[in-house]
């Protein structure tokens, strides 16, 4: 399988920082999720060979770490905070704002593909709630206009 | 970026560089950076370990141990390579300060682990940060080429003849490695759950090596200790209470913010004063004042002060500062569930009483809280979350459970009234049916 050769000086650099190889393997599955959009079968038979570890204990990594998927999702990744401080602060009604929006609940995908709905634990915007990542992206301090003006400039970035 | 905040009362020290650039190697230098690492490269570790001691610089992670004693566990000699390694997994709800210190001042978290590792005789350490600062870890890697560029780190670092390696890692989401020995198993490619102990990580921790772990706060607040001396940390707290602490205002309050306040600092003056009170005309309904794994004032309580030893005599803890405001318009029942279904979430399952306990808390709320509840249910909470205690690998089932005891004890009135069918009153008029906490 191929990736990209920012992916493959990263990762190539990043096995000399560790005495064990198995060690890169939580950071390296990240990036591999941000070059392909999910964690493929291919991809992870891939990782496992080149780490000399099985297929299963490669899943068995990622099955532990909420960011990791092996599902395709959407372009964009909507993740919205609705943990205590951004719950008090209404991130339920963004959640709840998000999910009409775009027609779809938790984890679900909309039908052009663009943007994946996620419920998601603190993100460490406690201070600047109520707050959403899409994808990597902060946004913060949300209003139900707020959010809808961001998820507007993302389906513009997707279509031009 | 986050904003930035201010007020009067803030004594500026790990947060003295937020703002000014200090991301920029340059900037970094101009503002005293690196000075702190060569005058500990001509110290030795026992001089550098003993200053840390006397600072009464204790841990900003949560547990708040004596960082020089945790340092002065580890072996002077061992066969296998010692480490260090900063949790910047920072995932505690109600926490989000490491974020400003990675983005703000990231050179001063290395440097921070350059002297840790010159204190115990290591020559690498790793920096560990959650996966969704993605943002930071960027900041952070540039922060590390820098400075292998200018000749900090590497082979032979500030002409010293010595080495050391600073790398960074990236996890990807997940509550539980914040706890030291998950976070190890982490960053070791494997599941973060957590390793029994003894033997602590001092003496075998990565690698089965003996590695020292420290938060990320903790090590920013080394190299100012060590420049300024430990007298002067030490004076700015209280008593065993070192120095300064970046507390994470938030919820139901008119400025939050991370403020950056002397340990020790009145918590009813924080929120009143530095945090400019409840808006909305509304009143203090309680505080969560170290993050969300710590049990709750209620608003008679909250006349404390704001360092390790005066607030686990109020019952609570200091945690990680994350200061959780909750105003009166905000239904216990539902603050308590929300708390659960993210220990549920996050319980690794290695445990019995913490995976099967979160979860049957967690049913219990949700029933609680749609109507269903039976009043044999608030005592059999307590129980159950009591029975927790103590009884797992990792702090996470106490973590759970503790919270949970204060809001039964505390509020036991508001899970009354939901009893038997009665709505909750708290739902906003108009809400045709409650807002669903769903499940993930």
């Amino acid at each position: 399988m191929k990736f990209s050769e920012e992916f493959e000086t990263r990762f190539k650099e990043m096995l000399g920082n560790y005495p064990t190889e198995r060690s890169v393997l939580v950071p390296t599955l990240l990036y591999i999720q941000d070059e392909i959009g999910y964690l493929s079968d291919e991809a992870i038979l891939e990782i496992a060979g080149r780490l000399a570890l099985t297929e299963l204990e490669v899943r068995n990594v990622i099955s532990y770490y909420s960011m990791l998927t092996t599902k395709p999702r959407g372009k964009f990744n909507v993740q919205v905070c609705t943990n205590i401080s951004c719950m008090v602060r209404g991130g339920e009604e963004i959640l709840a704002h998000c999910a009409k929006k775009l027609g779809v609940g938790h984890k679900g995908t909309t039908q052009d593909g663009l943007f994946t709905l996620e419920e998601v634990e603190c993100i460490g915007a406690c201070s600047w709630a109520p707050a959403a990542q899409v994808n990597y992206d902060f946004h913060e301090n949300l209003t139900p206009e707020k959010i809808d003006g961001v998820l507007d400039e993302y389906r513009k970035k997707a279509t031009q | 970026m986050a904003e930035l905040v201010s007020h009067p009362d803030e004594v500026r020290i790990v947060s003295r560089r937020f703002g000014q650039g200090a991301t920029e190697i340059d900037r970094y230098l101009e503002l005293d950076g690196y000075k702190a690492v060569q005058k500990a490269l001509g110290m030795g570790p026992d001089a550098i370990i003993n200053e840390i001691k006397n600072s009464a610089l204790r841990g900003r992670g949560g547990a708040g141990f004596s960082t020089g004693m945790k340092w002065s566990f580890v072996p002077k000699t061992s066969a296998k390579p010692k480490y260090v390694l900063c949790n910047g997994d920072e995932s505690e709800p109600g926490t989000c300060k490491d974020r400003l210190i990675f983005e703000q001042d990231p050179h001063s978290v290395i440097e921070g682990v350059v002297i840790a590792g010159l204190a115990v005789g290591a020559e690498s350490g790793y920096i560990y940060i959650r996966g969704e600062y993605r943002y930071l870890s960027i900041i952070m890697q540039k922060a590390l080429r820098d400075a292998y560029a200018r000749g900090f780190l590497g082979e032979n670092i500030f002409g010293s003849g010595r080495k050391f390696d600073v790398y960074w890692h990236g996890g990807a989401g997940a509550y539980e490695v914040g706890e030291e020995s998950a976070l190890m198993e982490s960053l070791e490619g494997k599941r973060g759950i957590p390793r029994i102990r003894p033997p602590f990580p001092a003496v075998v921790g990565l690698w089965g090596g003996p590695t020292v772990i420290n938060n990320a706060e903790t090590l920013a607040n080394v190299p100012h200790i060590i420049l300024g001396g430990a007298d002067w940390y030490a004076k700015l707290g209280p008593a065993k209470n070192g120095g300064t602490r970046l507390f994470c205002l938030s919820g139901n309050i008119a400025k939050p913010g991370v403020y950056e306040l002397p340990m020790g600092y009145n918590l009813k003056r924080m929120i009143y004063d530095v945090g400019g009170g409840i808006p909305g005309g509304r009143a203090l309904k309680a505080v969560v004042p170290g993050g969300a794994s710590c049990p709750c004032l209620t608003a008679d309580e909250v006349d404390v002060s704001m360092d390790f030893d005066s607030v686990a005599k109020a019952g609570s803890m200091l945690g990680s500062g994350g200061v959780v405001v909750i105003d009166d318009a905000q239904c216990i029942v539902k603050f308590a569930l929300r708390t659960m279904k993210f220990y549920r979430h996050e319980s690794c399952g290695w445990c019995i009483p913490c995976r099967e306990g979160t979860d049957w808390l967690e049913k219990t709320l949700i029933r609680f809280h749609s109507g269903g509840g039976m009043k044999k249910d608030i005592d059999n909470m307590q129980y159950l979350a009591e029975n927790m205690l103590g009884r797992t690998f990792c702090p996470l089932g106490d973590a759970a459970a503790m919270p949970t005891i204060a809001f039964v004890k505390k509020f036991r009135k508001e899970f009354e009234d939901h009893l038997e069918g009665r709505p909750c009153r708290y739902e906003k008029e108009g809400a045709t049916e409650r807002l669903p906490v769903m499940a993930h």
